[in-house]
């Protein structure tokens, strides 16, 4: 086992973990943040999309070691106080791009990363930057939507 | 002013977006054992021995296998037809039949324990010969099941032939389509869970779509009473018709009886993509004949279905093709006939659309065959031949009766809104320049059975102590949307606003009886039963409303704009809903206003037409769809906002049909494609917007006129680019493409096209 500190949504959280514990897994079971999906083995489905020191990483893929030391928000860390919703969650609800809900909240911390870096993001731009979040339900259609909204509204 | 027909946005949304989905996974279990599937990597094989010994060394790790489970084997239901003989054992004993079949169980304290327990269980396998394709086992050479004699598992339609069927034809066509086999692949992988209470009840929750159902055969192979068992399907992320009860959520129910503890089990991406059932994996062979001017007049529709390697679902579905099998045209002679047989493969079960894909796959290309022989346009000889509108109901010659349909409307719709001739020009234009890549214009017509059995369902309105409602369904949401749109369909009817309806599914204890969702069928028959319950609550309230306002509820009215009933002509004395429910509940009354209903009703048809727009490089074979442009006539829309989801997403499920996905199997029967590195499920990068064009015939079916639109995007889109893909071919005498019309396979065709 090894202790690791971090800052999780604000808040410092010290633990022990298995060295081989992923930080997807460290999130939902030792911290019990569940927001955050498991959709595949492989880092191809994004569903476990957080931001770690600001940047999009797919949780799946990086170890709970890796982020000792690290800021790490998940979705449940993105609505302001108030319990009002970021821009981008109030973007996908208004153009409807949640169906099912499993892909959403990585999709929404992807957007909030995407936006960060490119403000104005072109459809096409948002394709290839989303390209590695999958969502059966929606088509896309009114996720692309939802993120030109969340980009008007500056998000 | 009715709420019908507005975009109202979702009030399920917040959870999701919050990310407090409460799907299984996500649920607390306090002392859970965690369970582990050990699955065979053989497609066909004689199991010798297991030995656990290694993997029961481990601290707090116990391993079961098929001799310790005594539940019965998994089967279909006896009205399907399907042989009897080919049923699954909840754990393989003596022989496995496909990879990724169940070999043993791993209980341990949790996951990664279970990981490293079932790595150590030694099996002794001794591989069989394998049978992977329809056509290996309707030869019937290697059974594998030796017992029944053949690798028929069911049939469909008619085994007798018209020898004169195409007498008469001036041009006849023919080839055969693969539909290939794909993965439902939900984004959320399956989990169930199950404890036992202190009152001896037995609480399972599963990953389901279809909960009451689940209940009774759970109950039946546990041989319990139903009343013992509740079953709570919560959230789930996405369904798609395969998140049916399986051997996995009956064997975590048996150990939670077994083992005196809770127990559960969430699969991980690569036991999704081998346990969870596949779909499609038909051979569709067909031939269509019919006059040098461009009237069909017979057509005939092989179907060869792969049920894998134990027939369920999958097997019965060639029943829907052959139904089907007309599709939007009026044809007098029609001969079907269907058999699904049994393969070395993950059993086959219902994805969006299940059956009636391949009936539009087989005919729209058909109909593009035989467009090019007698040299007319393809819109031109589907208007030739479309059933027409003064002909509804219509009658098939294979026996479905369409409710309600406009096919050349759709059409002239269709043609319209995407600039048909501007985009013929464009591709006469781009012809004549040459160069590599070509402009290809595909069609997909189809029409599609929604509640294809004529089910019933239930919804119950219940007024609560402070005026507000609730509505019970026994259909099930999975992303559809219900907890707004049955909240629609009530509130319209209560004079309620839709935020004060709240919808109540899933939970076998909270809603007495349920068919649950699949075929499209939840508006048409749980919407409308909800409906149906609010009218009934109605009728109830004015009689209680009569009593406190010293009237006659013959004379009562509800006013649907404030929610308040009064005596007609005279708005004051009035009692709205809070005022009512509030005195009801002083005396004793509030049960009066609780109402349900069953809703039964005859299969409905939506139809449409899809245009799609494709880029095709004939040096790499790589498509690229351009633009796709969708009439869907789903009858009257309750939300525009979701129905529109709807088709998105069943567009682009097809789409992913025609151009990318394919579960793919190695020689030996082992699986390619166990992964979404190895499964090529679309991205946001691979697919345009979609253009949707509404169309609204209602239904005589239902008082709301709606039909189903979960699965109809997908059945017009697979035929659409799969034409779309062949016509830009068309100039180097390319006539046929295998599905998924990827670079590999479009390469191919236009090598043996051109050699």
């Amino acid at each position: 086992m090894t202790r690791i500190a971090l800052t999780v949504n604000g808040e410092g959280r010290e633990a022990e973990v298995q060295a081989r514990q992923l930080l997807v897994y460290f999130l939902r079971e030792q911290l019990g943040l569940t927001g955050t999906n498991v959709g595949c083995d492989t880092s191809s489905c994004g569903a476990c999309t957080v931001l770690l020191d600001g940047e999009s990483v797919k949780s799946c893929t990086v170890l709970a070691v890796q982020a000792d030391g690290s800021e790490v928000t998940t979705i449940e860390g993105l609505a302001r106080g108030g319990g009002e919703l970021h821009p981008v969650q109030q973007a996908f609800h208004e153009q409807h791009g949640v169906q099912c809900g499993y892909c959403t909240p990585g999709f929404v911390m992807a957007t909030v990363s995407l936006l960060k870096d490119n403000p104005r993001p072109s459809e096409a731009e948002i394709r290839h930057a989303l390209e590695g979040n999958l969502c059966r339900c929606t088509g896309y259609h009114n996720i692309v939507r939802a993120v030109e909204a969340a980009a008007r509204a500056g998000a | 002013m009715s709420i019908l027909g507005n975009r109202v946005l979702r009030v399920e949304d917040p959870r999701f977006l919050r990310g407090e989905g409460r799907y299984i996974e996500n649920m607390p279990l306090h002392r859970a054992a965690w369970v582990t599937f050990v699955r065979s990597p053989l497609a066909h094989a004689r199991v010798n021995g297991i030995d656990t010994s290694a993997a029961e060394a481990l601290p707090d790790v116990q391993v079961l296998t098929g001799a310790d489970v005594d539940a019965p084997p998994f089967g279909p239901p006896p009205y399907w037809n399907i042989n009897p003989g080919m049923v699954r054992p909840l754990v393989a004993q003596d022989v496995v039949r496909f990879a990724g079949e169940i070999v043993a169980i791993v209980v341990s304290d949790d996951r990664a324990a279970g990981i490293d327990a079932a790595e150590l269980v030694a099996i002794d396998y001794d591989p069989l010969p394998v049978v992977l394709t329809v056509e290996e086992a309707a030869e019937d050479e290697t059974l594998l099941f030796p017992d029944e004699g053949t690798n028929v598992a069911a049939r469909a339609g008619s085994e007798e032939h018209d020898e004169e069927l195409f007498s008469g034809c001036e041009v006849v066509v023919s080839d055969t389509v693969w539909s290939q086999r794909m993965a439902a692949a939900p984004l959320e992988p399956r989990s169930a869970a199950a404890e036992l209470g202190e009152d001896g009840r037995l609480t399972v929750w599963l990953t389901s779509q279809t909960p009451h159902t689940s209940k009774m055969v759970v109950a039946g192979m546990l041989g319990l009473d139903p009343g013992q068992v509740r079953v709570v399907s919560p959230d789930l992320g996405g369904g798609f018709g395969a998140k049916m009860l399986e051997v996995e959520g009956v064997l975590v129910a048996w150990l939670a009886r077994k083992l005196g503890r809770p127990a559960r089990w969430t699969e991980t991406r690569t036991e999704n993509m081998l346990g969870l059932l596949h779909g499609r994996a038909q051979r569709l062979e067909f031939t269509l004949g019919g006059t040098r001017d461009g009237d069909v007049r017979a057509y005939r529709l092989d179907v060869l279905a792969d049920a894998g390697a134990y027939p369920i679902l999958g097997a019965y579905l060639p029943n829907l093709t052959c139904l089907m099998a007309s599709a939007v045209y009026e044809i007098p002679r029609v001969e079907v006939e269907g058999r699904s047989v049994v393969t070395n493969t993950t059993p086959t079960t219902s994805i969006r659309g299940a059956g009636r894909p391949e009936a539009a796959q087989a005919m729209e290309r058909a109909l593009d065959l035989f467009a090019a022989e007698v040299g007319l346009d393809p819109a031109e000889v589907r208007r030739r031949n479309f059933v027409p509108k003064d002909a509804f109901p219509y009658t098939t010659a294979t026996g479905a009766t369409y409710d309600s349909g406009d096919y050349e409307g759709a059409l002239d719709l269709l043609l319209r809104s995407a600039g048909y001739d501007e985009l013929r020009e464009e591709q006469r234009r781009r012809r004549a320049q040459g160069g590599p890549v070509e402009l290809g214009i595909g069609l997909g017509a189809y029409v599609e059975i929604s509640n294809p059995v004529g089910e019933a369902e239930f919804g119950e309105v219940e007024i609560t102590d402070n005026g507000e409602a609730i509505l019970r369904t026994g259909s099930h949401s999975h992303g559809q949307g219900h907890e707004t749109t049955f909240a629609m369909l009530a509130a319209e009817r209560l004079g309620l606003p839709v935020e004060l309806v709240t919808v109540i599914k899933g939970d076998t204890d909270e809603v007495p009886t349920g068919a649950g969702t699949f075929g499209s069928k939840s508006t048409q028959i749980g919407g409308v039963a909800g409906r149906l319950a609010a009218d009934g609550v109605v009728e109830q309230a004015k009689a209680l409303a009569a009593d406190y306002l010293e009237a006659s509820a013959a004379d009562m009215v509800l006013d649907l704009d404030t929610g308040r009933f009064h005596v007609t002509g005279a708005p004051e004395p009035a009692l709205g809903w809070a005022d009512l429910a509030s005195r009801a509940a002083a005396d004793g009354r509030l049960g009066e206003l609780k109402v349900s209903h069953e809703f039964q009703a005859p299969p409905s048809f939506p139809f449409g037409i899809h245009l799609s727009v494709v880029e095709v490089d004939t040096e790499t074979g790589r498509v690229e769809v351009k633009r796709h442009v969708a009439v869907d006539d789903a009858g009257t829309i309750v939300n525009p906002l979701v129905a529109d989801g709807q088709v998105h997403g069943g567009i682009a499920f097809g789409v992913g049909q025609a151009l990318y996905e394919e579960v793919v199997f190695g020689e030996d029967g082992y699986p390619l494609t166990g992964t979404f590195v190895g499964y090529a499920f679309p991205s946001a990068a691979e697919l345009p917007s979609w253009e949707r064009v509404e169309m609204v015939t209602p239904t005589p079916n239902n008082v709301v006129g709606v039909k189903g639109i979960g699965e109809s995007g997908t059945v017009g889109s697979t035929p659409a680019v799969h034409n779309a893909v062949l016509d830009a071919l068309a100039p180097y005498g390319v006539r046929h493409v295998d599905l998924p019309c990827n670079g590999e396979n479009v390469w191919k065709a236009l090598q043996e096209a051109t050699a």
